[in-house]
C-alpha cells in the first residue's frame, strides 16, 4: 500500500495514499473540529471549521475535502485558525434559535460540543432570532428548523446511503432551509422510508424522534461509515 | 450615380430602452418619402455603438466619413435623413449653426471617448447586423474557424493563444492558454466547452453587449476553443435577465447550424460541434464556475470545493473548458493577427485589451475597450469625461460586489490584474462605476453587502451568516450609531469571511468594506456615534 508522509503540528505522520488531510490530522491526534463532515458521506466543506493551514498554499484549506500529499506541512491550531473557528461557531449560534436548556440534543449535541472545544462562551454577534417553523407531520420524527445548521448531513445520508433522496436544500442565503420531497410536509413524502438515518446523523436537535424529550436524543453518527464500508466490501449476500 | 449612404441604428438593450426602435421605424418611414434619392440610403440595425448613455445612437456612413448622432427623437428622423442625403457631404460637422435641427445631437467620433479606444473584442459591435449571418460572414466572421480547421493542428491553436498572453476576462485572470492546455491534455474521452455569460456584477454590461451585437464572433471563438481542446459539445450559460441576448444568440446558433458552421463535419473536416444555450434562473452565484456547471446539469447551483478543477472534472465528470464571453470573443482576432500582435498590447503580465462598462457619475456612459495598462484616470476622466457637474471624482468602483473602491489619489494606477489587486480592488468582469463627491462610502459598502446577502447561496457559514452580520454592522455606520467595538468587529469579521468562505463570492464579499475602510476610514470614524472615540481606537487593519 502506498503511503504518504506529512507533518502535522510538528509531528510526522503516515497515511495511506488517497487519504484526506482530515485523516492525517487525526493520525497526528490533532483535534480538528468538524460539523458538516461525517465519515461515510461525501465531503462538502460547508461548515469551514476544519480549515487548516498548509505551508506554501497561501490560503486556508478544508481538511475534509483536501487530499493529503507527500511532504505537506500542516498547522491545525494557529491563532488565526482558533479565531476564525470561534467566529464561525458564533455565527452558527447567532443565525439560528439554539436554546440548549430545552433541546432534545442537550449534552449530545455536536454544535454544543464544538462551542466548548473552540472556547465560545458567548457570541459577539447579535442573535438574529429568525422566524422558523417546526415540521411535525411525520409519524415518528420531527424536524425543528430552529436548530438546523444546514450541515446537509441528512441530505447526503438519504441520497448516498439510503438512496431515497428525500431531503434537499431550498432557497438561498439566510433563507436556506432543509426541504422534504418537493418542499412538502415530511409526513407526505412517499419516498421517505422512515429509516431514521437522517435523525442519527443530525449533529444538533433539528431532527429527532418523537419519543425523545429534552436531553434524551442519543444519536449514532457512525452508521454511514459502517454501511458504506459494508457496501464497498460487499458484505451483503444479495449484492 | 450618387454614392451610397448607410445609417447604422443601435439595436442593443441600452439604446432600445432609450427608444431606438421607434426611431428606426421613423427613419424607415421618412426614408420612404423622398423618392429616388432614398434608394441610395440603407438603414441597418446593428449592435452597440458604445456611447450608451447618449442613446439612441445612429451612425451615418458616407463617403466623406462617419458621423454619430445620439438622443434623437423619432420626430427628428426627417432631419437626419435630409442630413444624410445632403450633397455637400457635411461630414466635417463644423460648428453647428442655430438653424441646425440636429444641433446637440452630434457626437464627436474624433473625441477622446472613441479616439483612445482600441476595439478588438468590440471590433464588430455596431458594425454588423447581429441578426444576419450574411452580414457577419461579410465582416469576416468564421474565417478564422475555417483557417484553423483546415490549416492548424489543435496544438498550434493553443500555442497561438498561449503566445498571446490572454488571461481570463471573467475576473480572476487565469492564463487562457494554460487552461486550454490543461483540458486538452486530460486522458482521452469526451470533453466540453462552456461559455460563462452569467454576467451578474452590478454595473457590468460588456458581455451583454457582445452577445447582443456580435454573437457570431463568440460562436466562432467557442468553436475554435472546442477544436483546440478536443470538445464536441458546448454550452453558453446566459442569465435569464438578458432576454435580447438570448434571443440573438439562439438565432445566431440556428443560422450557424443551417450554414454547417456548427454540427458534423464542419468545413469538411472530422470536427463536430454541438452548441446549446442554457438560461440561468436568477442566481448570481451561478456565475461561479462550479455552481454554473451544476446548474447546467440541472442541479442546484452551489459552489463545490476545488480541486478537482472543471478542467479536470467538470460537466458529467468530463474535462470542461470554461471561459468568459470576452475571452472567447478575443480568440478570432488573436488567430487572425497572431498571438504576438495581441501580446504587444498591454503590460508585462496583462496582455491585450479589456472592455469596461463605464457608468455612474460620468459624462460618457458606455462601453470602453482600452489596452491593458491604460491609467485609470485616462479611462474615467479623459474617455469618461469626468463627473458631469465638473466636480472631482471621489472614487472608482471596479469589480462589482467582489471589488473595491479606488480613491481619486490612486487614479494614475494602470488598469491591470495585479495593480488593481494591490489596491484592494480587482479587475472583476469589467464594471467600472465612477463616484462623485456626494457618495458616502459606508453607504456604498452597505449597498454591495446587501447584494452579497441576497446572492449568497447559503452553503458555507461565513458567507451565509457572516454577510448578514456585516450588513447589520454597516447599518450601524450608515445610521450613525456605531461604536469603536463595531469598528473592530467589522474589521475582524471581514477578514474572517474573506479567509474562510468556500467560493469566490464569499471570499470577495468583504472587499467593498475592506477597500473603503482602507482608503476612506475617516468616513467610518465620522459615522460613529462618538466620532472621537472611534478615531482614537484606530490601529485596526
Amino acid at each position: 500500500m502506498a503511503v504518504l508522509t506529512l507533518n502535522v503540528n510538528g509531528q510526522d505522520v503516515a497515511v495511506p495514499a488517497g487519504a484526506s488531510l482530515l485523516e492525517a490530522t487525526r493520525a497526528a491526534g490533532a483535534d480538528v473540529p468538524t460539523l458538516c463532515h461525517l465519515d461515510g458521506l461525501s465531503p462538502v466543506s460547508a461548515c469551514r471549521l476544519c480549515l487548516v493551514e498548509v505551508e506554501g498554499s497561501g490560503k486556508l484549506l478544508p481538511a475534509c475535502s483536501t487530499a493529503a500529499a507527500e511532504g505537506m506541512v500542516v498547522h491545525t491550531h494557529t491563532p488565526q485558525l482558533r479565531e476564525v473557528r470561534r467566529m464561525a461557531v458564533e455565527l452558527f449560534f447567532a443565525e439560528g434559535n439554539h436554546v440548549c436548556a430545552v433541546c432534545v440534543a442537550n449534552t449530545h449535541c455536536e454544535l454544543q460540543d464544538t462551542a466548548v472545544a473552540v472556547g465560545m462562551d458567548h457570541s459577539r454577534f447579535p442573535y438574529q432570532y429568525p422566524q422558523r417553523s417546526v415540521d411535525a407531520s411525520h409519524p415518528q420524527f420531527t424536524l425543528d428548523h430552529n436548530r438546523c445548521i444546514l450541515c446537509s448531513r441528512c441530505v447526503r445520508v438519504c441520497d448516498e446511503i439510503e438512496g431515497a433522496h428525500v431531503w434537499d436544500i431550498g432557497s438561498r442565503g439566510g433563507q436556506c432551509h432543509i426541504v422534504a420531497g418537493l418542499d412538502e410536509p415530511w409526513g407526505q413524502v412517499q419516498a421517505c422510508t422512515s429509516c431514521g438515518k437522517c435523525v442519527e446523523v443530525c449533529p444538533t436537535g433539528a431532527l429527532f424522534r418523537n419519543t425523545d424529550t429534552t436531553a434524551e436524543k442519543q444519536p449514532d453518527a457512525s452508521l454511514p461509515a459502517l454501511l458504506r464500508s459494508a457496501r464497498d466490501q460487499r458484505r451483503w449476500h444479495n449484492q | 450615380m450618387p454614392s451610397p449612404v448607410q445609417l447604422r441604428c443601435c439595436e442593443a438593450s441600452g439604446c432600445r430602452s432609450a427608444g431606438s426602435q421607434a426611431l428606426r421605424t421613423a427613419l424607415e418611414d421618412a426614408c420612404g418619402a423622398p423618392g429616388p434619392e432614398a434608394s441610395r440610403l440603407t438603414i441597418k440595425p446593428v449592435g452597440c455603438l458604445r456611447q450608451c448613455g447618449s442613446g439612441p445612437l445612429v451612425a451615418c456612413d458616407r463617403p466623406g466619413g462617419t458621423q454619430l448622432f445620439g438622443g434623437l427623437a423619432p420626430e427628428q428622423a426627417g432631419a437626419l435623413i435630409a442630413e444624410a442625403l445632403a450633397d455637400d457631404g457635411g461630414g466635417n460637422a463644423g460648428p453647428s449653426s442655430a438653424a441646425d435641427p440636429l444641433a446637440g445631437h452630434r457626437l464627436d467620433l474624433e473625441g477622446p471617448f472613441f479616439a483612445l479606444q482600441r476595439p478588438v473584442v468590440l471590433e464588430g459591435c455596431g458594425q454588423v447586423n447581429p441578426e444576419s449571418i450574411d452580414d457577419a460572414l461579410a465582416f469576416g466572421s468564421y474565417a478564422q474557424l475555417q483557417r484553423v480547421l483546415q490549416e492548424l493542428t489543435p496544438e498550434q491553436v493553443r500555442d497561438e493563444v498561449r503566445l498571446s498572453g490572454l488571461r481570463g476576462r471573467g475576473g480572476a485572470g487565469y492564463p487562457t492558454g494554460l487552461k486550454w492546455d490543461t483540458v486538452a491534455l486530460q486522458p482521452p474521452g469526451p470533453r466540453y466547452v462552456v461559455c460563462n455569460a452569467d454576467e451578474g456584477d452590478p454595473g457590468a454590461f460588456m458581455d451583454r453587449s457582445v452577445l447582443e451585437s456580435d454573437p457570431h464572433r463568440l460562436i466562432e471563438g467557442m468553436a475554435i476553443a472546442a477544436y483546440a481542446v478536443g470538445a464536441e459539445r458546448g454550452f453558453v450559460y446566459v442569465r435569464a435577465e438578458y432576454p435580447l441576448a438570448i434571443e440573438r444568440l439562439r438565432l445566431a446558433l440556428q443560422q450557424a447550424r443551417s450554414r454547417h458552421l456548427l454540427g458534423n463535419h464542419i468545413h469538411g473536416t472530422p470536427f463536430n460541434l454541438r452548441l446549446e444555450v442554457r438560461v440561468g434562473a436568477g442566481a448570481y452565484v451561478c456565475g461561479e464556475e462550479t455552481a454554473l456547471l451544476l446548474s447546467i446539469q440541472g442541479q442546484r447551483g452551489m459552489p463545490q470545493p476545488r480541486p478537482p478543477f472543471p478542467a479536470q472534472s467538470g460537466l458529467w465528470g468530463a474535462p470542461t473548458l470554461i471561459n468568459n464571453v470576452e475571452t472567447f470573443t478575443a480568440v478570432p482576432a488573436i488567430l487572425r493577427q497572431g498571438g504576438d500582435w495581441y501580446a504587444a498590447m498591454g503590460t508585462e503580465h496583462s496582455k491585450g485589451t479589456k472592455v469596461f462598462a463605464l457608468s455612474g457619475a460620468v459624462v460618457n456612459t458606455g462601453l470602453v475597450e482600452v489596452p491593458m495598462g491604460t491609467p485609470l484616470r485616462t479611462v474615467v476622466e479623459v474617455i469618461g469625461g469626468g463627473v458631469p457637474d465638473g466636480s472631482p471624482i471621489k472614487a472608482v468602483q471596479t469589480g462589482g460586489p467582489s471589488g473595491g473602491c479606488i480613491p481619486a489619489e490612486r487614479l494614475d494606477t494602470p488598469v491591470d490584474y495585479e495593480s488593481l489587486l494591490e489596491l484592494g480592488s480587482m479587475m472583476g468582469s469589467g464594471g467600472m462605476v465612477v463616484m462623485g463627491s456626494g457618495t458616502s462610502m459606508p453607504e456604498v459598502a452597505r449597498h454591495f453587502m446587501g447584494f452579497s446577502v441576497n446572492e449568497s447561496c447559503g452553503k458555507c457559514v461565513p458567507c451565509r451568516a457572516g454577510t448578514v452580520q456585516l450588513a447589520q454592522l454597516l447599518d450601524r455606520f450608515v445610521e450613525r450609531r456605531a461604536t469603536p467595538e463595531d469598528m473592530e468587529r467589522l474589521d475582524a469579521l471581514c477578514r474572517m469571511v474573506k479567509a474562510t468562505s468556500l467560493c469566490g463570492l464569499g471570499q470577495s464579499a468583504p472587499n467593498p468594506v475592506l477597500s473603503t475602510l482602507r482608503w476612506f476610514r475617516h468616513e467610518y470614524e465620522a459615522a460613529c456615534r462618538e466620532p472621537t472615540l472611534c478615531v482614537s481606537s484606530g490601529g485596526v487593519g
